[in-house]
Order: C-alpha cells, then sequence, then structure tokens
C-alpha cells in the first residue's frame, strides 16, 4: 500500500510538472466520478464473497477445491471462473471468500486466470467488437487450457514452497 | 438498455439469490454475511479509493503511442518479449488494451505477438492489479500467481505460431 501510494504521488508530480495544476485536477474529477460509479459494485461484490463465504459448507470446499482436490478441483475452479458474473468487483471478492473458506492456491489461480483468460463478460463486451471474431475466438481456445495449467503449476510450487501447508 | 445497467442487474440479482439462501439458513446467518460483506467494504474503500484515484496518475504518466511502438511488427521471440511487457504496462481498462491490440494487428504486428500481448495484459495489466487484485486478495496470492501465470503468454505465442492461427 505504502510503495503504491508513493507511485501515485510521484505520477501525480510528474503530471503537476508536465501539465499544471489543471492536469492534476483533471484527472482527479475524472477519477472522483469513476471511484463513486464503482462504490456500489465493490458493495455487491463485497456482499457476494460475504454470502458465499457464509453458505458454502467449509468441509465441502475444501473437499473439492482444496489442496488434495486434483485435476477435478482446477477444473471446477475454473468452470466458476469461466461463468462468474460481473467484473473484478465480483472476480476477487469471489476468489478471496473461497480461498478463505478452504480452497488452495492451485484452484484458486485457476479462477482467477480462467476468470481474466476466459470469462465471457470481458471477451463479449470488449474483445469482440474491438478485435474481430475471427481473433477472439482463436485467443479464447488457445487460452482453453492455460487456466488448469497455471493452477497446477501454482499447486506443484506452493506445496514445495510452503511445505507446512499442505494437506489443510 | 446499456451493458453496464446489464452488468449490475445480474450482480444485484446474484447478491440477492445468495442473500435468499443465507436467509433460508436462518436470519442469524443472514445478518451475520451482512455485517462481514458490510465490514469488507469499509475496509476496501480506501484501497479502492488509492488505486482509481491513483491510477489515473500512473496512466497518464504513460502515453498510449509508447506502447503501441512496442508492438511494432518486429517478430520473433523479442517481439513476444516486448509485446508481454508492453500488457503488464498497458494502463486503462479494456477498450485501451484490445484497442491497442487492433491497431497493432492492422500496422502489421504478428498474430502470436498479438495474442501474447492480449494475454499479458489479461494477466499482468498493471492497474488491474493495483486496483482490484491487491485490495481484495492477500498479497502473497497475488504475487504468486503473477509469478506463476508468467510462462502463460509465451505458451500461448508457441501455440500460435505451432499451429499458424489466427
Amino acid at each position: 500500500m505504502i510503495m503504491i501510494g508513493v507511485l501515485v504521488a510521484i505520477s501525480a508530480l510528474l503530471v503537476w510538472r508536465r501539465d499544471g495544476i489543471s492536469g492534476v485536477t483533471e484527472i482527479l474529477t475524472h477519477d472522483l466520478a469513476l471511484f463513486g460509479g464503482i462504490l456500489p459494485r465493490v458493495l455487491a461484490g463485497c456482499l457476494l464473497g460475504a454470502f458465499i463465504a457464509e453458505i458454502l459448507p467449509h468441509e465441502k470446499v475444501s473437499r473439492s477445491l482444496g489442496a488434495n482436490s486434483g485435476l477435478k478441483g482446477l477444473l471446477i475452479g475454473a468452470a466458476f471462473g469461466a461463468i462468474l458474473p460481473g467484473g473484478p468487483f465480483t472476480a476477487y471478492p469471489v476468489a478471496s471468500a473461497l480461498l478463505a473458506v478452504g480452497a488452495d492456491f492451485g484452484a484458486t489461480i485457476a479462477l482467477v486466470v480462467s476468470w481474466t483468460l476466459i470469462g465471457y463478460g470481458r471477451a463479449v463486451a470488449w474483445e469482440l467488437p474491438i478485435m474481430g471474431t475471427d481473433f477472439t475466438l482463436w485467443r479464447v481456445l488457445i487460452s482453453l487450457p492455460l487456466p488448469i495449467m497455471a493452477g497446477a503449476l501454482g499447486r506443484f510450487v506452493y506445496v514445495r514452497m510452503y511445505p507446512k501447508d499442505r494437506g489443510e | 438498455m446499456s451493458a453496464a445497467l446489464l452488468i449490475d442487474i445480474i450482480l444485484w440479482g446474484a447478491v440477492a439469490a445468495v442473500g435468499f439462501i443465507a436467509f433460508q439458513r436462518g436470519p442469524e446467518i443472514l445478518t451475520a454475511s451482512l455485517r462481514d460483506g458490510a465490514m469488507d467494504f469499509v475496509r476496501i474503500v480506501p484501497r479502492i479509493a488509492l488505486g482509481v484515484i491513483g491510477s489515473g496518475y500512473i496512466a497518464a504518466i504513460i502515453p498510449q503511442e509508447i506502447i503501441t511502438g512496442w508492438l511494432g511488427p518486429n517478430s520473433g521471440w523479442r517481439g513476444v518479449l516486448t509485446a508481454v511487457i508492453a500488457g503488464a504496462a498497458t494502463p486503462g481498462g479494456p477498450v485501451v488494451g484490445f484497442s491497442i491490440g487492433a491497431v497493432a494487428l492492422k500496422a502489421g504486428g504478428g498474430s502470436p505477438q498479438v495474442i501474447a500481448y492480449v494475454i499479458a495484459w489479461a494477466l499482468f495489466a498493471f492497474q488491474r492489479l493495483l486496483l482490484w487484485e491487491i485490495p481484495f486478495m492477500p498479497a502473497r496470492f497475488v504475487w504468486f500467481r503473477a509469478a506463476v501465470s508468467l510462462p502463460f503468454p509465451f505458451l500461448a505465442a508457441a501455440i500460435a505460431m505451432a499451429i499458424g492461427r489466427p
């Protein structure tokens, strides 16, 4: 957080030196408006994450998405990531909630990577109209195995880096 | 109906649906999760504020022209590497990322390089990491996820080269 704060301060200073005070305030008002628009969705994402954490049986989550869930756990994570509605304001709170109730890093990585690479929301709303159908379809097709592989690699590295957490 | 409105309807519909399930389990479960969700929200708002307001300044000092230049028609693995770095450094939302990709394609950039760019952008775009992933996820998870994802834009480019598509 401190690092980000410093980075932001330096960037704002550079903007100020380049564009003067009007450049700084212009970005500030634009981003404040954006912030205001995002807030209700952030609230919705937080509530969604909290409800999911509460209603999903922890034992079942750690069985089907935990460190010992095998390929099936990675597949469930990837499928969940691909169908998750909304944007980053839902994906990350939900991923965080699953992590808290017993999903391991591998399955959660599969979920997050699947959401960013093959989630339909962004592909349909932005990629298809801008990049064209041909590119988008091939790009998604090539990306299909990646969430599983990223999750498997994550799990493989994780148990070697943090052997104490094994089998939680 | 705008896409944003549709997203909001789906989103709040999903919240209502899981909220109803929680309510069926018992009113105390509903109130407990409402309290947890509200606490998360309060905790995350300052971080999001820093991310949203701050990333505007960071984006302002990285002009898009620089990134489009990096994605020029130099092909091969060096092109893929620059594409990956460009993807991670691209500021702004999906419109910016995909538009740069589309421009690069039109300007003669190779498909594998543009694939690598789009995938690297999806995986590592610094603005999304700062704005969303770091505030919501444990820090250890975020850097671990990013490190583990590192090979995949290159792998995707290799697949694209091998199959000669798109």
